[in-house]
C-alpha cells in the first residue's frame, strides 16, 4: 500500500488515484486530491472525449480539445491517458489501474462502469483495500437514477433556481453548475476519512453519492422550515429578515456594492459615515422597525449615495467603520483582488497549448502541508507513456501494440467536432 | 437507526464557531466525530436567528440553530475568563480538532492561539474559519453571507445583467466556508494519522465562494469578459453584429417551471432537443419549428430571432403539462429537462423517498420528530447519519464537566456564579 512518508510535504503524497470521472463534479474530486499530493491518473478516450473539453471558456476564445479553461481548472495536477475501455486490452489496462490504485473515482451514467466490468463490486474484488467513489446526478439507484442532464438541472432539482431572484421575478439560472461545487467537497472529505480509516482496518469501501442529495444539504435550513412549519422560501431579492439595510447598491462604472448592517451598533456607525446626508437622521429610519417599514425608500437613498462612488470607495469607508460591505467582484476584480494576491490564490501554470494561465488554489491553507499546483491539466493522452510504462510497468512492445490496435486512442472521431461549441 | 460507526467516530472536535462556522462542526459530527459545541454562557447568538419552530421566537426553537448543529453535544463556557481558558485547555487535551470563527488574532489574544494549543496537545488541528483569511489587507474586514457572496464573485453571475442577487436560501457563503473547512480539517487529520503532526488550517470564506464559481475568473482570464447574471437564460457571449445569444432554459409549464436544456451544439443537446420536439409533434404542437435544422444549429451563428421562435413554440407545449408529467416524459424519452423544484416539491419527491434520504430526528422537548436533509453520500460500512438533534443551552455541562473532567458540583456552582459556565 502506498503511504505518505514522514517527510512528505503534501498530505496525500504516495496516494494513487484512478480517475474515471468526467465533466465537473467528478473531476473536481480528483483535482482536490491531486493538489494535495496524490498521483491522479485521469482516464479518457478520444472516442468520447470529456464534453467539457468542448466547453467555454477557451483561452483567447479559440476552441481546441486542450484549450478549455473549464477542463483545465478541474484537472490540474493530474496525469492524463487515453484508452478505449471497450477493447479487450483496454479492460486489461483498467484492471492494472484498479490493482495499482488506492482510490477509484467515477461519475459515469449509473451502470456504465459495471458494464465495463469496472463496477465497485468487481474492483473491490480485485483490490479489497480500494476506496471506490461513485458520484452521479441522482445516485446509482432510485426511480429517477437514469436521468441525463447537467449541473444546471441539479441546480433546479435542489431548489437553488427557485430561491434565486426577486419576489416579482421568475426563477433564475445560477450562471454556474453550482451543485457541482458542493458534492465534491463531501466526496473528498469521505475519501480522505476512508483512507484514514483504512489504516486501522486495512479494508476499502464503497462511497455512493447523488449530487442532488449533496446539493440539498445546502438547503437544509429551508427544507426543515418547510417540513416543520409549512413555509416555502422562494425569491427574496437581496433582503434579509434580520438585517436592514441589506442589499447591493449601484456604484460608478456599472459596479455594485453589497452592504449588510447587522446590528444597532453598526447602524449607528453607518449613520456616522453618512452624517452629512440630510436624510440620515430622519425618524423614518431611527429604529429597526421603522427602517424595515421604510426599506424601499432607505435602499433608494443609499443607492443615491453609492452611485457617485466606486465600489472600492464605499467598501473602504464602511469597513473602516466596521460595517460589512464589499464590491460585487467580477472576474476582472477577482484576478486583481488584493486579498487574493496576498493569499496567492491564483497560481500561474504554463500549459503547452493554453500557455500561462491562472488556476485557483483551495480555500484553505494547511500550515504544515500546503496544497500545491504543480502541473497544468493534461492534454488528451499526454501521459500515456509515463503512466503505462512507469506507473503500470508495461513494456514498450505492449504499449506499441496497443497504439497499433487502437486500444490507446490517438485521434478524435470527426463526429465529435465542436459544432460551434457551447459559446 | 443504524448504530454502526461513522468515518470519524472516535475523534473529538471542540466547536467554538458562531453562525459563520456552525456547519463545519455539523458536517464532522454527522460523519461520526464527537463534536462538543462550546457556547458563551446564555447561548450562541445563532439561536436568535430564525426561522423558528412554529414561528415562536425562542432560543431553543431556532431552526437555524437546529439545522446546523445536529450531532453535537453542547456546553457553555466563557473562554474570555481565565477559569474558562483553563477548562478549555483541559478539554483540548482530550480533543483532536478545534474549530473557531473569531476574528483573526482573537484566539491569540486569549492565549489560545495555535502555538499555545499545540503546547497543550502537540497534534491538535486548529481550523480557523474567517471571511477573508488570517492575514492580508482584508483580514480585519467584516462580512456577512451577502458580503461573502459578493466578494467571492458568485453574486456577479446571479440575477440579471443589471442587478445582481443573492441566493435566498442557505446561507450559502457560510455553508461553503463550513463545508470546505470540514474537508480541509479531514485532510489535516489524515496527515496527522500518517505523521503524528497537527497543524493550523486557515479557511477563507471569500475563497470558498470563489471556488463555487470558478467560471467567473476563468472567463475573464480567457476572453477578458465579465460574466453577469442572465435571468432565466443560458447565455453565450458573441461578438457584434450578432451579439450575445440568450437561450431561455428555465421555462414556464402548467404548474411552475422546468429547466430544459435545448438548442443545437454538441450531440447530447441535439438529441435531447429532437426528443422533446418529437414529443410535442406527436401531440400536434411545435410543428411550426420543423424548418429549424438542429443538425446545422450553431450557437455561434444562429440568430436570436430563430432561437426565440423555437422558445415560444416549446413554451406552448410545456404549458400543456405539469412539472411531474414533463419529468416523467424526460426520463422516458431521454430529454435533458428537470423540474424547478420548490422546497415542498423536494419534500414530496418519490426518488428521495425511495433512497431513504430524509432523516427523522427526535425533539423530545417539542414532543415531535422533525425531518432533516439527509446524507450527502452513502457509505454502507460507516454510514453518515444525524446522531442527535442540536444541543440545548448547556445541555451536556454536567456530563462533560462533572463526569469527564471531574469538576465537583461546588466548583461548578462557583464557576456558574461567575458566569464562566
Amino acid at each position: 500500500m502506498a503511504e505518505a512518508s514522514k517527510m512528505s510535504k503534501m498530505v496525500l503524497e504516495g496516494t494513487r488515484v484512478a480517475d474515471f470521472s468526467w465533466v465537473a463534479a467528478g473531476p473536481q474530486i480528483g483535482r482536490e486530491l491531486a493538489v494535495n499530493g496524490a498521483t491522479v491518473v485521469r482516464v479518457e478516450s478520444h472516442r468520447r472525449p470529456d464534453m467539457i473539453r468542448m466547453s467555454a471558456p477557451f483561452k483567447d476564445g479559440r476552441p481546441g480539445w486542450n484549450r478549455s479553461a473549464f477542463y483545465a481548472s478541474v484537472n490540474a495536477n493530474k496525469y492524463g491517458v487515453s484508452i478505449d475501455l471497450a477493447k479487450p486490452k483496454g479492460k486489461l489496462v483498467a484492471q492494472k489501474l484498479t490493482k495499482w490504485a488506492d482510490v477509484i473515482l467515477e461519475s459515469m451514467q449509473p451502470g456504465a462502469m459495471a458494464n465495463l466490468g469496472l463496477g465497485h463490486e468487481d474492483c473491490l474484488m480485485m483490490n479489497p483495500s480500494l476506496i471506490y467513489c461513485s458520484t452521479s446526478m441522482l445516485g446509482q439507484w432510485g426511480p429517477h437514477c437514469s436521468f441525463v442532464g447537467t449541473g444546471f438541472h441539479t441546480n433546479a432539482l435542489a431548489g437553488f433556481c427557485a430561491c434565486t431572484g426577486w419576489p416579482d421575478s421568475d426563477p433564475t439560472m445560477m450562471g454556474t453548475q453550482y451543485s457541482d461545487y458542493v458534492a465534491p467537497w463531501y466526496a473528498v472529505l469521505a475519501i480522505v476519512a476512508a483512507l484514514a480509516k483504512r489504516r486501522e482496518t486495512g479494508k476499502g469501501m464503497y462511497i455512493e453519492q447523488s449530487q442532488y442529495e449533496a446539493g440539498l444539504t445546502m438547503m437544509g435550513l429551508h427544507l426543515l422550515d418547510c417540513a416543520a412549519n409549512g413555509h416555502i422560501v422562494t425569491r427574496m431579492g437581496n433582503r434579509d429578515s434580520y438585517m436592514c439595510p441589506h442589499g447591493v447598491y449601484p456604484c460608478r462604472e456599472g459596479r455594485w456594492v453589497a452592504i449588510a448592517v447587522a446590528s444597532e451598533e453598526q447602524w449607528q456607525r453607518f449613520c456616522n459615515v453618512l452624517r452629512d446626508l440630510p436624510w440620515i437622521g430622519d425618524d423614518k429610519f431611527r429604529t429597526l422597525l421603522a427602517r424595515k417599514t421604510n426599506e424601499d425608500e432607505l435602499d433608494g437613498l443609499i443607492g443615491e449615495w453609492t452611485r457617485d462612488l466606486t465600489a472600492e470607495q464605499v467598501t473602504t469607508m464602511l469597513q473602516d467603520s466596521g460595517i460589512p460591505a464589499g464590491g460585487v467582484q467580477r472576474g476582472q476584480e477577482l484576478l486583481q483582488d488584493p486579498q487574493f494576491k496576498h493569499r496567492q490564490h491564483y497560481q500561474v501554470l504554463n500549459h503547452p497549448e493554453i500557455g500561462p494561465h491562472s488556476y485557483n488554489s483551495p480555500a484553505y491553507r494547511l500550515s504544515r502541508t500546503p496544497a500545491e499546483l504543480k502541473r497544468p491539466a493534461p492534454c488528451l493522452g499526454e501521459h500515456n507513456l509515463y503512466v503505462y510504462k512507469e506507473l503500470l510497468g508495461m513494456s514498450d512492445d505492449e504499449i506499441a501494440e496497443m497504439v497499433i490496435d487502437g486500444t490507446i486512442t490517438t485521434e478524435v472521431d470527426g463526429q465529435q467536432a465542436f459544432a460551434g461549441g457551447k459559446g | 437507526m443504524s448504530k454502526a460507526e461513522g468515518l470519524l467516530t472516535g475523534f473529538r472536535v471542540l466547536d467554538l464557531t458562531d453562525e459563520k462556522g456552525d456547519f463545519c462542526g455539523k458536517v464532522l459530527g454527522d460523519f461520526g466525530a464527537d463534536v462538543i459545541k462550546i457556547e458563551p454562557p446564555g447561548g450562541s447568538l445563532a439561536r436568535n436567528i430564525g426561522p423558528f419552530y412554529k414561528d415562536t421566537p425562542d432560543t431553543e426553537k431556532s431552526l437555524f440553530w437546529f439545522a446546523f448543529n445536529t450531532s453535537k453535544r453542547g456546553i457553555t463556557l466563557d473562554i474570555e475568563q481565565l477559569d474558562g481558558q483553563e477548562i478549555f485547555k483541559a478539554l483540548v487535551q482530550t480533543a483532536h480538532f478545534v474549530i473557531e470563527s473569531f476574528k483573526p488574532g482573537f484566539m491569540e489574544s486569549l492565549g489560545l492561539g495555535y502555538k499555545e494549543l499545540e503546547g497543550v496537545k502537540p497534534d491538535i488541528i486548529l481550523t480557523s474559519i474567517t471571511p477573508f483569511g488570517q492575514s492580508g489587507p482584508y483580514s480585519d474586514y467584516e462580512a456577512t453571507d451577502l458580503v461573502g457572496l459578493a466578494m467571492g464573485g458568485l453574486m456577479s453571475i446571479l440575477g440579471e445583467s443589471n442587478r445582481p442577487v443573492r441566493i435566498s436560501s442557505g446561507p450559502q457563503a457560510y455553508l461553503q466556508a463550513g463545508l470546505q473547512a470540514a474537508m480541509a480539517s479531514v485532510l489535516a487529520h489524515y496527515h496527522r494519522q500518517v505523521s503524528g503532526e497537527g497543524q493550523h488550517v486557515d479557511l477563507s470564506m471569500q475563497e470558498a465562494v470563489a471556488l463555487a464559481a470558478p467560471i467567473v475568473a476563468e472567463t475573464y482570464e480567457c476572453v477578458k469578459v465579465n460574466l453577469s447574471g442572465s435571468g432565466p437564460n443560458y447565455f453565450t457571449a458573441r461578438t457584434q453584429p450578432l451579439g450575445p445569444l440568450y437561450l431561455q432554459y428555465l421555462l414556464p409549464c402548467k404548474d411552475g417551471h422546468v429547466l430544459l436544456q435545448w438548442g443545437g451544439g454538441y450531440p447530447g443537446n441535439r438529441k435531447s432537443t429532437k426528443a422533446i420536439l418529437n414529443w410535442a409533434n406527436e401531440e400536434g404542437l411545435c410543428r411550426d419549428v420543423l424548418d429549424i435544422d438542429l443538425a446545422t444549429w450553431n450557437s455561434m451563428t444562429i440568430e436570436q430571432e430563430t432561437a426565440d421562435r423555437m422558445k415560444r413554440s416549446l413554451v406552448e407545449f410545456l404549458m400543456t403539462k405539469t412539472k411531474a408529467e414533463l419529468f416523467r416524459g424526460a426520463l422516458e424519452r431521454g430529454i435533458m429537462m428537470a423540474p424547478c423544484n420548490t422546497m415542498a416539491d423536494i419534500l414530496a419527491d418519490a426518488h428521495l423517498e425511495a433512497r431513504a434520504f430524509w432523516e427523522k430526528v427526535a425533539h423530545p422537548e417539542l414532543a415531535c420528530e422533525l425531518i432533516y436533509a439527509g446524507a450527502p453520500l452513502k457509505i454502507t460500512a460507516n454510514p453518515w447519519r444525524i446522531r442527535s438533534r442540536a444541543p440545548l443551552i448547556g445541555e451536556h455541562n454536567s456530563e462533560i464537566y462533572e463526569q469527564e473532567l471531574g469538576i465537583s458540583p461546588p466548583e461548578l456552582e462557583l464557576l456558574k456564579s461567575h458566569n464562566v459556565i
